[in-house]
């Protein structure tokens, strides 16, 4: 494919375009991993997203 | 199911699991399609190949209008509904919005040196395109340096709603202004100016755009969700801690 000419600003509009939806798939993705290994790491240490307090008061 | 279900976030969180993988394929098949369209489209007859940054760079800008309007949506449910997923959803997208934006800025820089000469130039098309992107970057750093939570939410909703007049700006901006930027070619009174060979690329391109997005926002709104979890939790056992030390 011959891309004229202007070939070198056809590539970097792409490249850009490739690292910037790279950057943020991989942003997300990571995220994800960390909240739930945070989330998971605390339901190991048993804290819970009920209050234990609120749980004895209401009985 | 009811609309109305979507309000818990656990359901909306099943309903997210089980989508995401649907959507993330569409959005790799949809985008394979297109770039095979891209490679058999011809060169524009007064551009030549640099037609093919095109693809890239009107999907960018719609789907930058697009995420602001998502964005204003979610911000009237934050501040006049208090719709529990309305602030996930705007805090999700804002990040999105930003870097479609970004990209729109950058593609049409590297479209326009070659095609008019310059990479930039202060018209009312590109400065409303920055402005937008201003916009985005204070609408992130109210959700993310705002101590209190609910405060930069609310903020940033406000934020959202007044800068949802930037978005007819930038639509109309090629009409009611000089511009150097070329007016609307799509979306127009007598139809499509785009010959069709380059029209469907384009098309198909803006499909896989808007899929990404919306893949890329229902799985930010997943770790949003998953992130005030922890925040609660960590809210709780600090709490229960101060108690047991009392």
């Amino acid at each position: 494919m011959n891309l004229g000419p202007h070939a070198d600003f056809i590539v970097a509009s792409y490249a850009v375009t490739v690292f910037v939806v790279a950057a943020l798939i991989g942003w997300i993705v990571l995220d994800y991993s960390a909240q739930r290994r945070i989330l998971g790491d605390m339901e190991d240490r048993g804290v819970t997203r009920r209050s234990r307090r609120s749980g004895k008061d209401s009985q | 199911m009811a609309i109305i279900d979507l309000a818990n976030p656990t359901r909306f969180l099943n309903i997210v699991n089980r989508a995401l993988p649907w959507l993330a394929v569409a959005t790799v098949l949809v985008f394979v399609f297109g770039l095979t369209r891209i490679l058999n489209s011809p060169d524009d007859y007064q551009q030549g190949a640099t037609v093919k940054i095109m693809y890239l760079h009107v999907p960018a800008a719609w789907l930058s209008m697009m995420c602001w309007g998502v964005m204003s949506l979610a911000a009237l449910g934050t501040l006049v509904w208090k719709h529990p997923l309305a602030d996930v959803s705007g805090k999700a997208a804002a990040p999105i919005g930003a870097a479609f934006t970004f990209i729109c800025l950058v593609t049409g820089s590297l479209w326009g040196r070659p095609t008019w000469g310059t990479y930039w130039v202060w018209d009312a098309r590109l400065t409303s395109m920055l402005v937008l992107f201003l916009l985005y970057l204070g609408v992130l750093a109210l959700y993310w340096t705002v101590e209190d939570p609910g405060r930069g939410s609310r903020a940033a909703a406000i934020l959202a709603l007044v800068g949802a007049i930037n978005i007819p700006i930038i639509k109309f901006s090629v009409e009611y202004w000089n511009t150097l930027h070329q007016p609307a070619s799509l979306f127009r009174k007598g139809g499509s100016a785009i010959d069709p060979s380059i029209l469907l690329p384009l098309l198909v391109m803006a499909t896989g755009f808007t899929l990404l997005f919306f893949t890329l926002h229902l799985a930010a709104m997943r770790n949003e969700i998953l992130r005030r979890r922890v925040r609660a939790m960590r809210l709780i056992q600090a709490q229960e801690l101060a108690e047991a030390r009392a």
